[in-house]
């Protein structure tokens, strides 16, 4: 269970108005070969989260150990796949792919066997019909197949997933999830996915790490998800085990860390009628 | 493939007129400029008479024309000279190789009058020459800026202050320079020539140099971290990830760049007496025949065309370049 260690990570960003505390004692330990899911309301640190993983972010305090090493910076052995695909509109999908793997298997692959990966990795996310389309050719699904692809063919040790679904359409979003149960049933990857989808994090995760809203955000819940694997959504849909994790997830998001909403029209009235004192976003039973 | 579909698309109405078929052929975008130019050629016509100057009268369209004649013919009988110059050099030395075989036969370059034509080319190449150097200049430095935040705040100020600096300003520091500097018994360039080019660069610097630096910085925030996680080296950065995203503006720049370049050249050409049609508009100036103001009309609309047609084939060189092909470029 200690395979990545994300050790009492805290980060503030420094604003005109003094610094503000995103994440406070971010603790979590994730077991090899395991996929965990990190839920929270818009707002709330998840990305914080994983940039910091991915090195992108330094944390202020604590760190990021994965294999035993610390992390500090970004590098292949965590592959990332962004919300917005990310890909280099002047490269077709194999040459984006191409790129990432020409730099990172330099001089341990032949071109052969380099051209042998890519063709696999794109063929593992469906792809290879259009390998030589680029992005502005393939529709939403397929760039962030590629952009799984890309993340796929380098090998990495934790696959960082940040909402890599969250601006497909239903029916997408379910041939891509479908997609990547499969891939990790073969290939056993580490994962961490940000998501705000309740279904997505249910039918996905070996574990949701469910967060309290920020300022100041935290782990507040975890949920182990024990369902056997593979998973069908359809035979899932019925069984009172998945509803009730799901169940377990709703409460925790529209229960216990209720978001409220500032609505212009409140403010107004709010401060219309000096209600100054009024706390903004009311958090009840964090942590 | 798209090119070949552009091309048949463009030929279809052509095929269509071969056939007979009118109605086929688009007759908007070919009849609406020609009656634009008509319009100003009745124009012209029509007001220069009115105008008395000095020389004469403002030449109209008529005059203008017989000018281009008398240019060309110019330039047609300084070639004969030329040829006939050679000519005379080669059978000379031959007779005097024959009669002394010990001869070594001397070479010299025919030194007649440059024409209008000449002249022309002359500009082209310093045109060329100054904007090559410009965008050698301008091209990597502002990939340099672009990258670095703290380096663009540091450039930009500098920037905006020699960005707006007339070529009339620049040049007798040029000129000082220049004759301070290069100091040579056996000149590759005449001084009047590189006073030009280095004027022209100055001036045509800042248009790629600031676009060049604002397109690498636009480069998408995702793409800088994928470059990072993949821990791309600085070069393959800025090769596979930066310059591609940034061609675009790289050429609007190169295009505002050779369109003040060639602006300018007139200028300097001009005042720094170098050969060129700036220098043909000075001396047509200041010959002052009754034909002078013909001419200088000439060379205001061959100007005014080959600055058009430059602009042409840059915009064709992006298209060439360009890897998103769908983006309508004008």
């Amino acid at each position: 269970m200690n395979y990545l260690h994300i050790d009492h990570v805290s980060m503030e960003f420094p604003t005109p108005k003094g610094p503000f505390k995103a994440l406070d004692n971010v603790d979590l330990r994730i077991g090899k070969g395991e996929f965990v899911s990190l839920i929270g309301h818009s707002g709330c640190g998840k990305s914080t989260v994983l940039n910091i993983v991915a090195g992108l972010l330094q944390a202020t305090r604590g760190g990021i150990s994965l294999d035993g090493k610390e992390v500090d910076s970004p590098g292949p052995d965590r592959g990332v796949v962004f919300q917005n695909h990310s890909l280099a509109p002047w490269l077709t999908a194999y040459q984006n792919v191409e790129l990432a793997v020409r730099q990172v298997f330099k001089g341990r692959k032949t071109r052969a066997e380099m051209r042998e990966w890519i063709r696999h990795n794109l063929a593992l996310v469906h792809m290879e019909h259009a390998m030589n389309k680029r992005p502005d050719e393939l529709s939403g699904g397929m760039k962030q197949r590629v952009g799984i692809a890309r993340a796929l063919s380098i090998e990495p040790k934790v696959l960082l997933l940040d909402e890599p679904f969250g601006a497909l359409d239903a029916l997408t979003r379910a041939h891509l999830q479908d997609s990547l149960m499969e891939i990790h049933a073969d290939l056993g990857n580490t994962v961490i996915m940000i998501t705000h989808d309740v279904d997505e994090a249910v039918l996905l995760s070996d574990r949701i790490v469910m967060m309290t809203n920020g300022p100041a955000a935290t782990v507040g819940q975890v949920l182990e998800i024990d369902l056997e694997r593979p998973r069908d959504r359809v035979a899932l849909a019925d069984s009172s085990h998945y509803n009730h994790y799901r169940q377990e997830v709703l409460r925790f998001l529209y229960e216990k860390q209720r978001k409220v909403e500032d609505f212009p029209q409140q403010q107004q009235r709010r401060q219309a009628g000096g209600m100054v004192g009024e706390t903004r976003r009311r958090t009840v039973g964090a942590g | 493939m798209r090119l070949a579909l552009t091309q048949s698309d463009w030929l279809q109405p052509l095929r269509g007129l071969a056939r007979g078929d009118l109605s086929a052929f688009p007759w908007r975008p070919v009849l609406f400029p020609m009656l634009g130019i008509l319009a100003f050629l009745l124009f012209w016509a029509q007001t220069a008479p009115m105008i008395n100057t000095s020389l004469g009268q403002f030449p109209g369209p008529a005059q203008v024309y017989e000018q281009v004649g008398n240019l060309w013919a110019e330039h047609r009988a300084e070639q004969a000279r030329a040829e006939e110059f050679y000519q005379r050099m080669a059978e000379m030395n031959e007779r005097r190789m024959a009669a002394d075989p010990d001869y070594v036969p001397r070479e010299r370059s025919y030194s007649g009058r440059t024409t209008f034509i000449d002249q022309i080319f002359t500009s082209l190449k310093t045109v060329m020459m100054g904007f090559a150097i410009a965008s050698l200049i301008a091209i990597p430095l502002g990939i340099v800026i672009g990258l670095s935040g703290g380096l663009y705040q540091a450039a930009n100020p500098i920037i905006q202050v020699l960005k707006p600096i007339s070529p009339l300003a620049w040049l007798p520091l040029v000129t000082l320079v220049v004759s301070a500097v290069y100091v040579s018994d056996n000149p590759m360039f005449s001084r009047s020539f590189l006073v030009s080019v280095f004027t022209v660069t100055l001036c045509s610097l800042w248009p790629t140099l600031i676009n060049t630096a604002v397109g690498v910085g636009n480069t998408s925030k995702d793409l800088v971290n994928v470059s990072s996680v993949l821990r791309l080296n600085w070069f393959t950065h800025v090769r596979r990830i930066v310059l591609p995203g940034a061609v675009p503006m790289i050429f609007t720049g190169l295009r505002l760049s050779l369109s003040i370049g060639w602006m300018v050249l007139i200028a300097a050409e001009m005042l720094a007496q170098n050969p060129g049609l700036g220098k043909f508009v000075w001396d047509e100036f200041q010959n002052g025949s009754s034909q002078s103001l013909s001419r200088i009309m000439v060379a205001v609309l061959v100007i005014g065309m080959i600055g058009f047609v430059l602009d042409r084939i840059m915009l064709a060189l992006q298209r060439l370049v360009s890897w998103d092909k769908s983006a309508v470029l004008r």
